[in-house]
């Protein structure tokens, strides 16, 4: 598994967790500071163009750290899936961007800017500070007469890539293209509205020069495939498959769909036909070679009491599943052992019309079906209570690895 | 007499560190390359990005609870950070946004920045300048909790991860920034 992001608060305990974040919180403020950004006036120029420094500032950031993030990524140093990526809240993103906005312009600073502003003493920082302090108590009074609209309009963790069907290199290099092209035309423009002398120095070329062969880099070098990642984590997770330590016992299953502090999630992993011939009850349909574009989704609802099940006609086609899941960094994924065959063997008797065949090929299904009735069998909804079954309990829960939440909780 | 010039020399000290010649600002791409460091620092040892304004958050949250525990208990909103026995503050972002300050101070008084004063545009008052300050954190920080993170949280942050929610609250924000700009530059110009 990539080393990177740290798993903190088993390495250092919650102290040294925190002292990490004080750190990086200390960073962050003092090349805030150092940058210019605690002087509300220079802030406002940007909106005039009169002075682009925010611009500059804030995408050169962006690009540098974007190239880094890939970069790490692309050499299986960091693990993307474990790093926080702002889920995506269409409608409430854009009228909270625009009220942010008016926010802006009218008070010359934005939340982190305002912080550095008070520590240095500037006196509209801190009633920024202040006023900011109201309007969080504000939303929190509110939020409940427009709660359709602030849950509303949720594509997940839906990042650009997905958006443009476009490899991560390929969107790395366009925004800093894109970045580049608005650090040109800012120049301009500060030139023009702010009077401001033409740039000098050829470090700013370099600069350019280097981003640009960084991101075409990115685009050879390419993001890590569920499969290399599989390869990667191989010698330490086939041990959990061939020892069986991930293959749940349909009573197991039972006892968890059962358990009201699990979120059980299962997943049937076969074809269309066989999904409509009897599935179980509660069970989501996303064919094997889907798995790796759900993954993503998974990953976001994903947690502590979020449990995994996968499941085919036998085992095949779930571990392959699982390994997907697996190398995409979902916590908690687990396999029903012998699939919808030996779930079958034990419960096809609550059917009349469910009936073995004599053979079947590997991984299809091994009973006969009166009509596509999906999950309209008792079979395919067994009373817990009205059996009972012996099976050696595996599932060991897990928290999921990097964080819970952005900045914005 | 004596005393005064024993006492003297320490707050001389200290006053010519706040009020001696301000040094000038990082150059942009500087401090920009600097910021995108801290921020890749960030993501790759605690998988987290960088924030502010959810610090604010747990910090009114802790206030609440502590003025009106039973109210935080009313207020869904609040519970998840404060109900029942949750500490608002034991949270990592808190300690992001302390930071932050803490960093802040550090480099306005190395740089001889820190120093009490109000910055405005030409045309206003000190006090309309307060108000307006005042307001427009009001605003801004309600948009920020409407769109879950601000320019750190959301944008800075949620730009180079390629979140797409991210990249369109960015536009949002300097769409709306923009847009109002002509109608209030008295404030500024």
């Amino acid at each position: 598994m990539a080393p990177f992001p740290l798993d903190l608060a088993s390495l250092l305990g919650k102290p040294g967790m925190y002292a990490v974040f004080l750190a990086i919180g200390f960073a962050f403020g003092y090349v805030l500071e150092s940058s210019g950004f605690n002087h509300a006036p220079t802030l406002a120029a940007q909106f005039y163009f009169r002075d682009m420094r925010v611009l500059k500032v804030f995408f050169t950031a962006i690009v540098t750290a974007m190239l880094l993030i890939f970069a790490a990524a692309g050499l299986g140093l960091l693990d993307y899936n474990a790093i926080w990526v702002n889920p995506t809240y269409l409608w409430s993103g854009i009228l909270g961007g625009l009220i942010m906005g008016a926010g802006f312009i009218l008070g010359g600073f934005c939340p982190g800017t305002s912080l550095v502003a008070l520590a240095t003493f500037k006196l509209d920082g801190v009633f920024f500070v202040l006023g900011g302090l109201f309007g969080v108590f504000l939303f929190s009074e509110t939020v409940q007469s427009f709660a359709d609209f602030f849950y509303g309009s949720y594509y997940g963790r839906l990042t650009l890539m997905d958006v443009f069907h476009l490899p991560a290199g390929v969107v790395a290099l366009l925004v800093t293209l894109l970045a580049l092209f608005m650090f040109w035309g800012g120049e301009k423009l500060e030139q023009k509205f702010g009077g401001k002398p033409a740039s000098q120095g050829a470090l700013r070329r370099v600069g350019a020069g280097v981003a640009v062969l960084s991101a075409l880099a990115l685009v050879f070098i390419g993001q890590p495939t569920p499969a290399q990642k599989w390869a990667r984590l191989a010698p330490e997770k086939q041990t959990l498959l061939d020892q069986r330590q991930v293959q749940i016992h349909p009573g197991e299953l039972l006892a968890s769909l059962e358990n009201d502090r699990l979120v059980v999630r299962m997943i049937d992993v076969r074809s269309e036909a066989d999904y409509n011939l009897f599935h179980l009850r509660g069970a989501e349909h996303i064919p094997l070679e889907d798995v790796p574009a759900a993954a993503s989704s998974l990953l976001m609802d994903a947690g502590d009491n979020v449990l995994f099940v996968l499941m085919s006609n036998d085992e095949a086609a779930a571990t392959e599943a699982w390994k997907v899941l697996v190398a995409e960094s979902v916590p908690n994924v687990y396999i029903l052992e012998g699939g919808i065959n030996e779930w079958l063997d034990y419960f096809a008797n609550l059917d009349e019309g469910i009936q073995p065949l004599v053979s079947a090929p590997q991984d299809a299904l091994r009973y006969a079906f009166p009509a596509a009735l999906g999950d309209h069998y008792n079979a395919a909804d067994v009373n817990p209570h009205a059996v009972e079954l012996e099976y050696t309990p595996k599932i060991k829960l897990e928290g999921k690895r990097g964080p819970s939440g952005g900045g914005c909780g | 007499m004596t005393t005064a010039t024993q006492a003297h020399p320490k707050k001389r000290a200290r006053t010519s560190r706040l009020s001696r010649q301000a040094r000038p600002y990082w150059n942009a791409y500087t401090g920009g390359i600097l910021l995108g460091l801290v921020l890749f620092a960030s993501f790759f040892l605690t998988g987290s990005g960088l924030g502010a304004s959810g610090g604010l958050s747990r910090y009114v949250a802790f206030i609440e609870d502590l003025v009106a525990p039973g109210h935080v208990n009313q207020v869904p909103y609040l519970i998840k950070m404060a109900g029942g026995e949750r500490n608002p503050l034991d949270n990592w972002i808190v300690f992001v946004t302390t930071g932050v300050i803490l960093g802040g101070f550090f480099s306005g008084l190395r740089n001889g920045r820190a120093r009490v004063e109000t910055n405005k545009g030409p045309g206003i008052s000190t006090r309309t300048r307060w108000a307006v300050a005042f307001l427009g954190g009001v605003l801004f920080t309600y948009g920020a909790r409407m769109a879950r993170g601000c320019t750190s949280g959301q944008a800075l942050s949620g730009g180079a991860t390629l979140s797409a929610g991210s990249w369109v609250v960015m536009f949002a924000i300097f769409g709306g920034a923009y847009a109002l700009a002509y109608f209030v530059r008295k404030l500024w110009l």
